[in-house]
């Protein structure tokens, strides 16, 4: 009996995976190179089973690519580990993975060792732990290459090692292939690896999140030699990504998963066009535009990413879900087509209504009320300012080498920086990593007296600070946001305890402090009765809110941001946006915005400053400065973001800063081929 | 339905928040920090058997003076240097003391000191290591001086001469001092180390930007977070506490008479290790009991705290269990049926 249902769902899977057609490669043809069906995957933990991956089924092939989507916790990682054989010993693997027909489920570790890095390779996220910094880059390619074929001589390995390095985009790979990986840069490492994957000729790649730890103008640069790569070895890709910007520009189909489930499947211009099921539909919806301005409010999906130790009954989207019905709450739709003839798959149980009325995001997701404009009351100019920051230095020493650690030189990480914050507004310090904008915040936040200009917070200068208790008093008016909620809230303390502490450093008596903190709980949207839960009891969305609640506990004027959605999940994303933007209008506090993601700065700034190796070389208007950017460096941050629609994604041409110049990001791709 | 979404439009984020929080998923199942770590500790049988052994060790050093008939400091001058028989447990050295009695009184002596050279060491340690780091700059290069030069103090010679110094009854409690005073300077290094990385986390520097004093943050953020550590190495740091306590008795630099500790009984039996060889021997294995308890208490609760060590426990073998026994039952269950049907 199960054997007759498991055989037609993988012809189905199979019928309806060759009906997607609607990208720029056309449907899919020939055999596929891998089959992956009724993919199961769960692990035992304190909390309970987790079920990671239940019931996936795709096929891939060759010179396509797959992009799957989902948040953290959606069970993609964990999909892509189990097609290499790379999960954890705990770990329960159902189903059937077939390469060339040929089952990987079930093979020892030695046997797949032999198929790992020949036939189906990897690119992790973070390039920097994924070389050995004890052997050269040369040393780390040969290997690749002498695992799987012991036979190849000295010179054949070199030679194949620069062609690889030529390939990837390494200029002057001869020399190259002796330096170490601590030589190379964050985006250079992540093209070695790359050349690491492909040295063999795999079938099948899988890239995940191969750029969610590089910069935006590198991420680019990646995207462009995986498709390179893609070209020279005819392998099927397998992106995994959050990023709905990525997907646009890299996939040819899509699958979207949450709670361990693919919930829809088609083809990439499909997707973007006619999302259909409700969970797509709000995380294209709730992605700030980058390449649009921000006229409306961003609708989040409300609640939390499920746990997999707990996934709820019925649909897992349903206690999210503004369509959810009693249906949804009790069984769990299947992946089904849209519409017969189209390889469109949903798992949706209001699929037809969806279908018929011709359902959009702005249907599903009503509409939030507009803010109240900023500048209600009082003209800009004439608002007090808050922070002003002019001709701002700092240096650090380059120490030498060696037992006397003799300074050879400064290193100027921030130059002359200069800007001002007016009360109730926005300013956004846009730069990439090492451009000088975290240490220009730290400057501001140690209130420290700085080397060359000023900083003024509320009128007072930092050099006119005489002690501790001057500094303190500044403090409660002057607070910050950190990127990671997961580190920024101490594990150990209760959530009280965690609000209390800056009201107890300001001297508050109990009592006060006992009604502030039923306050703040309200303020941010989380429940207060949970006020003696532990922050590893909460989801990174809520530990955000908690972290604001606690910077707003003294009510400050200024808040500095320290990139404070980029660890969060997409669909978390607009709704801390949101309570930002509300928090401004509500207490009239002004933020210091310091983030790389030009989107959502384009979404909630009012002004923006790029800074670039120190120096702030763009300052204005935000509508301003993304409409008609006038310094270089902006014009080719602003080309390299990617952007959640692939019509656009496909025809752009991307520019790339170089010495000060603009030049086509095509002109830097290996000439062979272009 | 077009009323709802009005009513919707009107509330704020955070509202909107408040309620899908309301009628969110169903409660997960938390189990606390505390309970966790108890539950992965008793999971291990070996550390359930050094914790039995040592609460046997406790009950024994509490309660066998009352047992026994005689006491540690008087005599029976009618068997001297006897074997261990119905009278005397564990026989009688040469100068007729009930050498179970002694051990039991030894025994506890042991483990007072053990103990509270361990609560004090991590406790200063921690205090110290962390503040260090904490300190950077100047006062952290300064704190690490300092240690450099107390790790170089002969630390052995000026504990002899303290405890040599007081008298026979107050001798463990300056022992205990003596030992304190230069046993926490190595922890404190190791605990700077661990500190260094949580001094950089976000949340030690929200509270600096607070405002909240160093000392507090030092107490309140750092210590707690290196709790795991802390626990751990009190536990090892009795089993070191107790046998420098022994060799220095042995030595007879530390417990002098009229009081005991195991270390004095075994230097007193050594004279006489061929013709009365219960007198080394028997202390010798409640020393090698206590000390393998705690080593295995402490094994279990290293495994306990490590997320990754096997402690982790097999939860979803039951589960896999009852499936595979349901497939099995409707296995059985069709060919039954089928065969109903022939």
């Amino acid at each position: 009996m199960s054997d007759t249902t498991s055989t037609t769902t993988m012809d189905d899977t199979l019928r309806y995976e060759l009906l997607e057609g609607n990208g720029p490669k056309g449907a899919p043809t020939g055999d596929p190179v891998m089959s992956v069906r009724n993919l199961r995957v769960s692990f035992n933990t304190e909390a309970g089973v987790v079920h990671a991956v239940r019931d996936v089924n795709f096929d891939l092939w060759g010179g396509r690519t797959l992009g799957i989507v989902g948040e953290s916790g959606s069970g993609k990682s964990v999909t892509a580990l189990s097609l290499i054989g790379l999960l954890d010993d705990n770990a329960h693997v159902s189903g059937s993975v077939k390469l060339n027909g040929e089952e990987l489920i079930g093979k020892s570790d030695e046997e797949m060792s032999k198929i790992r890095g020949a036939r189906i390779s990897m690119i992790f996220q973070d390039p920097l732990s994924a070389l050995t910094p004890m052997f050269s880059i040369g040393d780390q390619l040969a290997e690749a290459l002498l695992i799987h074929n012991p036979d190849m001589t000295k010179d054949e390995v070199r030679k194949r090692c620069i062609e690889l390095l030529t390939l990837v985009g390494i200029t002057d790979p001869e020399n190259r292939l002796d330096a170490y990986p601590h030589e190379f840069s964050g985006g250079m490492r992540q093209r070695v690896v790359i050349a690491i994957a492909i040295a063999n000729n795999p079938d099948i790649i899988i890239a995940d999140e191969p750029t969610t730890a590089l910069d935006v103008t590198i991420q680019a640069q990646i995207l462009d030699i995986l498709k390179v790569a893609q070209k020279e070895t005819g392998a099927a890709v397998v992106l995994i990504t959050h990023d709905l910007g990525v997907v646009a520009g890299t996939a040819d189909d899509v699958m979207v998963m949450y709670a361990g489930r693919a919930v829809e499947r088609a083809s990439i211009d499909t997707l973007f066009e006619r999302p259909s099921q409700p969970y797509t539909m709000g995380l294209l919806g709730a992605v700030p535009k980058p390449h649009m301005p921000a006229e409306h409010r961003l609708v989040p999906i409300k609640g939390n990413p499920p746990s997999l130790a707990a996934i709820p009954a019925g649909c897992p989207f349903s206690p999210r879900c503004p369509m959810a019905t009693d249906e949804c709450r009790v069984t769990e739709p299947e992946l089904l087509p849209l519409e017969e003839g189209e390889g469109h798959l949903v798992s949706c149980h209001h699929m037809d209504e969806i279908r018929d009325k011709h359902l959009t995001y702005a249907d599903v997701y009503p509409a939030l009320e507009p803010l109240l404009p900023k500048w209600a009351d009082v003209p800009r100019d004439q608002r007090p300012v808050v922070l002003e920051v002019k001709d701002l230095v700092k240096t650090f020493p380059i120490q030498g080498k060696g037992l006397i650690r003799r300074n050879k030189g400064t290193m100027t990480a921030v130059d002359h920086a200069s800007f001002t914050i007016h009360e109730g507004e926005t300013l956004a310090l846009v730069g990439e990593s090492g451009s000088g904008k975290s240490t220009t915040l730290m400057q501001i936040m140690d209130l420290v007296v700085p080397e060359e200009g000023t900083i003024t917070v509320l009128g007072k200068k930092t050099s006119e600070l005489k002690n501790a208790r001057d500094r303190r008093e500044l403090r409660r008016n002057l607070q910050i946001i950190f990127q990671d909620p997961m580190s920024s809230l101490d594990p150990r303390m209760p959530i009280y305890d965690v609000l209390a502490e800056p009201l107890e450093a300001q001297g508050w008596d109990k009592t006060k402090i006992n009604k502030r903190i039923g306050e703040l709980m309200y303020l941010v949207g989380i429940n207060p009765d949970y006020v003696d839960r532990f922050p590893s009891q909460f989801s990174g969305g809520q530990r955000q809110r908690i972290a604001i609640a606690r910077a707003l506990a003294t009510s400050p004027k200024l808040l500095l941001l320290d990139e404070p959605i980029a660890s969060l999940d997409v669909s978390i994303q607009a709704g801390i946006i949101n309570l930002l933007e509300d928090l401004q209008v509500q207490l009239k506090i002004s933020y210091l915005f310091v983030a790389h993601d030009l989107a959502v700065i384009r979404h909630i700034s009012d002004t923006v400053a790029v800074m670039h190796l120190g120096k702030i070389v763009e300052y204005g208007d935000t509508e301003e400065v993304f409409t008609n950017p006038q310094d270089p460096y902006t014009k080719a941050l602003l080309s390299a973001i990617p952007i959640p629609d692939p019509k656009v994604e496909r025809t752009r041409e991307r520019l790339v800063y170089r010495d000060g110049k603009l030049i086509p990001a095509s002109s830097l791709l290996p000439k062979s081929l272009k | 339905m077009e009323e709802q979404n009005n009513k919707d439009e009107q509330l704020t984020n955070a509202q909107l928040e408040l309620q899908a929080d309301a009628a969110g998923p169903g409660e997960v199942k938390r189990i606390s920090y505390a309970g966790l770590i108890a539950r992965r500790f008793f999971r291990q049988k070996s550390a359930v058997v050094g914790l039995t052994i040592l609460a046997i060790l406790v009950l024994l050093a509490i309660f066998g003076p009352f047992i026994c008939k005689y006491d540690y400091t008087d005599p029976d001058f009618t068997a001297i240097n006897v074997a261990p028989n119905a009278r005397h447990w564990f026989g009688t050295d040469g100068g007729g003391f009930d050498l179970f009695a002694c051990v039991v009184h030894g025994l506890g002596r042991s483990l007072v000191i053990g103990l509270t050279y361990a609560i004090l060491t991590t406790a200063i340690s921690a205090i110290v290591g962390t503040a260090i780091a904490y300190a950077r700059g100047w006062g952290e290069k300064i704190g690490m001086w300092l240690l450099d030069m107390l790790l170089v103090i002969p630390s052995f010679l000026l504990v002899a001469m303290i405890v040599r110094a007081a008298s026979g009854t107050q001798g463990w409690i300056m022992l205990i001092l003596g030992l304190t005073a230069f046993g926490w300077i190595g922890y404190a290094r190791t605990l700077r180390t661990m500190a260094l990385s949580l001094r950089e986390r976000d949340y030690v520097r929200a509270a600096k930007y607070m405002g909240v004093p160093s000392i507090k943050i030092i107490l309140r953020h750092l210590i707690p977070n290196l709790g795991s550590i802390l626990v751990i190495d009190t536990v090892l740091c009795v089993i070191s506490g107790i046998n420098s306590e022994t060799a220095y008795s042995f030595l007879g630099l530390g417990i002098k008479a009229p009081d005991t500790s195991l270390g004095y009984i075994l230097s007193q039996g050594s004279s006489a290790m061929l013709s009365a060889p219960w007198i080394v021997l028997i202390p010798s294995v409640v020393l090698i009991i206590l000390c393998v308890s705690m080593q295995l208490i402490g094994d279990g609760l290293r495994d306990a705290f490590d997320p990754y060590s096997r402690a982790a426990g097999e939860v979803a073998d039951e589960e896999s269990k009852k499936d595979e026994a349901k497939k099995a039952a409707a296995a059985a269950a069709g060919n039954a049926a089928g065969s109903h049907h022939e």
